[in-house]
């Protein structure tokens, strides 16, 4: 059975590189510890070759010119790691987490789905690539024979079944040996001592000989030389957790930069996405911002929510949050990014960034299939970039779709989400409806309504409804009664509003919430009013405050 | 001495029937004729489909709304003209097209919407009447709250406008400048109605714009005028002396509309006029 192991050398550079791709070609150290005693934790190969190693101060290496100093990360640790399980969970439901750097996928039964050995282990190397991760891929006919030449060998490296000990005999003692314990040290000085450099060395000793002086444990480092070894994996089942941190060396202060940083990592996500064939309908963005800044905006608005969590320490940190909402499942970087941006621009942080934590929330993708003689829809992912933009122009609150509530109140209805997709065809237009007032109910109109499906133009001879526009907000006007009706309106903001009411027909009286705080009452009239020509309004008394309002005109 | 013609007539004649075509493939080789293209060449214009507008006797009128048009409704007020955009809008939401509604002055009365069959899944809904502060362009800081400006409802709606036509896939796109005072309709540049027109040319979407006075001037390729023929309630009545207001009841609108200008062809062309009612619903 064929088994494959992804190694990541210098996994904590690799980590913070994840971040900050375009420092590959620098020299680079990681920092772990307090200062001012902070020693180096790792190096990339172009810092090894300047001289820096593992364990000199900050002081030693302050010296060497053009090397790029990164505190460690764990929390980026965690997610490469993340990010490891996904790339190899997208070729083997069978991965063994061997370490935060090495993985180990069985591949038994994959050759027929991905090709030949050979094309899975590049295809698994570009995919860690693609993740951000540089690595070294082997396939061996057994795991430790395979996480022992990914250790050892870089790149690709397929070793034929059978012949594990040919290959691994070139490799020196050292890759035995994944952490530096006091038995291992003891291990290698006596192998050391006896002149054991590689592992072919290792693998020529007897055995027994090897039994008597080094134990059990010199026993199993001979069948590892000898890529012997056989044991069944340690499968991990994790959750689906898609999320990416970046911790930043500076506070962010503008927009833009953000934005960029964003940018990598939604590319990030949506690419371990990709990897499970998941897509996402919410991102979770939290800010770490600076300490002693008082931020500014928090409003809570539909569909996202902003926290804040005051200091309450030295080490506390304030919190932004903003959750974004998508209609259908997406995965599509470039459209996310601008959601954000067009989100964060109307409601920004108030305070610089210290860190950034992006959280994908996975579903199914969406499967959608287009019919010839379906009407023409907008799609998803622009539909949503340009409600977010006329968002930003004229509010949150003032675009969407609405929603009639089931109550007699005038203005009782309310905003909601635009998501045209989610449409039923067999609800009925009209079940929303809420007479407003009793004229309405004993309209002949409602014959149409047993027709929902006739196009209104091919219904009875009440075809067309005298719409009512409303003014917003009511214009109070001053009304002179005469006889019990309205005979002169005089409105003080509008001096082009005519005086003497033509005609007048009512009241229609209503009223409701009477056992709500806030209760309502009023009286309706229809009115005629002469301007230029004549008009037609609704005058409405509030009969508990007492005031005159034109609430509309029939048009 | 006579007068000698210098070219026979049958000369002309035979130079027009054998030298002519020659002289045109010569002209077409030029290179500086090359981008010329002939008039029976030219690409017809295809006639725009077109789509109910919800009004039976504005469809036998004008043969319906043109998608890849500008329709423009105008009229006063209490003509007519906003039960005819719901119809309008009923009609497309039935068809199960997806709907978008400019309301510049916040003017749209859901239950009037209702009681004409309008399905509010398919309608959006963009409410530009209120002074909203806008963000500046990019590169802003995370603190600061400057450089926010007010934008006026017009200005909004223009802006609104432009973002949904070029996003696509609307069956129907309406403007509402009903209530927008005369100086600030009559302001916006005509640069913004070419622009919608171009935005809407070879698509499926029907753009519909109401107002007081034609707005679009050139830019619609219809233009409907409405006005209250009569208040059906007042008949010849305008005196309230004749029965108490309580017994009165406004049953609706008698609407005339008049086809001002149409680009579209119209078989067989007829009146320009139509009369049809409305019912309070």
């Amino acid at each position: 059975m064929p088994f494959a192991c992804i190694f990541v050398p210098d996994f904590p550079v690799e980590a913070l590189l994840r971040a900050e791709p375009e420092l590959r070609s620098r020299s680079l150290a990681v920092l772990e510890g307090k200062a001012p005693l902070q020693k180096v934790f790792a190096v990339n190969e172009n810092a090894r070759r300047t001289g820096v190693s593992q364990g000199m101060t900050k002081l030693q290496i302050e010296a060497c010119s053009g090397l790029i100093l990164r505190a460690r990360s764990l929390p980026q640790e965690d997610v490469a790691h993340a990010a490891l399980l996904d790339c190899a969970q997208s070729f083997s439901p069978r991965v063994e987490a061997a370490g935060c750097d090495t993985i180990v996928l069985d591949l038994a039964g994959l050759q027929p789905l991905f090709g030949p050995l050979p094309k899975i282990a590049r295809a698994l190397a570009r995919r860690a690539s693609d993740l951000g991760l540089e690595g070294s891929v082997a396939v061996a006919g057994n795991s430790d024979a395979a996480t022992l030449a990914a250790r050892g060998f870089s790149g690709v490296t397929v070793i034929p079944e059978g012949k594990e000990a040919e290959h691994l005999g070139s490799l020196p003692v050292e890759v035995l040996f994944e952490n530096s314990t006091q038995e291992s040290t003891h291990l290698l000085e006596t192998f050391s001592r006896w002149g054991i450099r590689k592992l072919r060395d290792l693998a020529a000793l007897p055995d027994i000989a090897l039994s008597e002086r080094l134990g059990q444990a010199g026993v199993h480092l001979q069948a590892l030389a000898r890529g012997a070894t056989s044991r069944t994996l340690v499968p991990v089942e994790l959750p689906l957790i898609f999320e990416e941190v970046v911790e930043l060396e500076y506070p962010l202060v503008l927009l833009e930069p953000l934005a960029f940083l964003l940018g990598r990592l939604l590319e990030q996500l949506c690419a371990r996405l990709e990897a499970r064939a998941l897509a996402t309908q919410e991102l979770r963005l939290r800010l770490e911002l600076e300490n002693g800044w008082q931020a500014e905006d928090f409003s809570t608005t539909n569909g996202a929510t902003s926290v804040l969590a005051r200091p309450s320490g030295a080490q506390a940190r304030q919190s932004f949050q903003r959750t974004l909402r998508l209609p259908v499942p997406l995965l599509d970087p470039k459209t996310f990014l601008k959601l954000l941006q067009l989100d964060l621009k109307a409601h920004p942080p108030g305070a610089p960034i210290v860190k950034i934590h992006l959280a994908a929330e996975p579903v199914r993708p969406r499967a959608a299939q287009s019919g010839l003689f379906l009407p023409p829809a907008p799609e998803p992912e622009k539909l949503e970039l340009t409600l977010a933009r006329i968002a930003g122009i004229v509010g949150e609150d003032k675009v969407g779709s609405l929603e009639l509530l089931d109550t007699h109140r005038p203005e009782g209805f309310r905003m909601q989400r635009f998501a045209p997709e989610s449409f039923s065809p067999q609800r009925h237009p009209l079940t929303a409806l809420r007479a407003g007032s009793d004229r309405e109910k004993n309209s002949s109109c409602f014959s149409v309504q047993k027709n929902p499906s006739v196009s209104p133009c091919l219904r009875g001879e009440c075809d067309l409804v005298t719409a009512l526009r409303i003014f917003r907000p009511p214009i109070n006007v001053a009304v002179i009664m005469q006889e019990g009706k309205p005979a002169y309106i005089n409105c003080p903001r509008n001096k082009a509003m005519p005086g003497e009411i033509l005609w007048a027909a009512g009241p229609w009286r209503s009223s409701g919430d009477w056992w709500e705080r806030e209760g309502w009452a009023r009286d309706e009239w229809d009115i005629a009013v002469q301007g230029v020509d004549i008009a037609l309004y609704r005058l409405v008394r509030d009969r508990l405050g007492g005031r005159w309002i034109l609430e509309g005109t029939y048009d | 001495m006579s007068s000698v013609p210098l070219v026979s007539t049958a000369a002309v004649g035979r130079f027009v029937g054998v030298a002519a075509p020659l002289a045109f493939e010569r002209l077409s080789a030029m290179p500086k004729l090359a981008g010329i293209t002939s008039a029976s060449q030219l690409e017809v214009r295809p006639t725009p489909q077109m789509v109910s507008s919800g009004v039976r006797e504005i469809d036998a009128l004008t043969g319906g709304l043109p998608r890849g048009c500008l329709t423009e409704v105008c009229g006063p007020a209490s003509s007519g003209r906003t039960s005819v955009l719901l119809a309008a809008l009923a009609a497309a939401t039935q068809r199960q097209e997806v709907c978008a509604l400019v309301d510049i002055s916040d003017a749209f009365n859901p239950h009037s919407a209702a009681a004409a069959g309008v399905n509010f899944e398919k309608m959006l809904w963009v409410r530009c009447g209120h002074l909203h502060k806008s963000g500046s362009p990019q590169g802003r800081r995370v603190t600061e709250k400057k450089n926010e400006k007010i934008e006026k409802p017009v200005e909004q709606a223009l802006r609104v406008t432009d973002l949904l036509l070029q996003s696509g896939g609307f069956g129907l796109v309406i403007i509402d400048l009903g209530d927008t005072p005369l100086k600030m309709a009559r302001r916006i540049p005509l640069a913004s109605w070419f622009r919608f027109q171009r935005a809407v040319e070879h698509t499926a979407t029907v753009l519909f714009v109401i107002s007081q006075v034609p707005c679009a001037q050139t830019c619609a390729s219809l233009l409907l005028k409405v006005s209250g023929k009569k208040l059906s309630a007042l008949s010849c009545q305008l005196s309230i002396e004749t029965s108490p207001a309580h017994a009165q009841l406004l049953d609706g609108l008698q609407v005339q509309g008049e086809l001002l200008r149409s680009r579209l062809e119209r078989k067989p062309a007829g009146s320009v006029t139509a009369s049809f009612a409305t019912k309070v619903g």
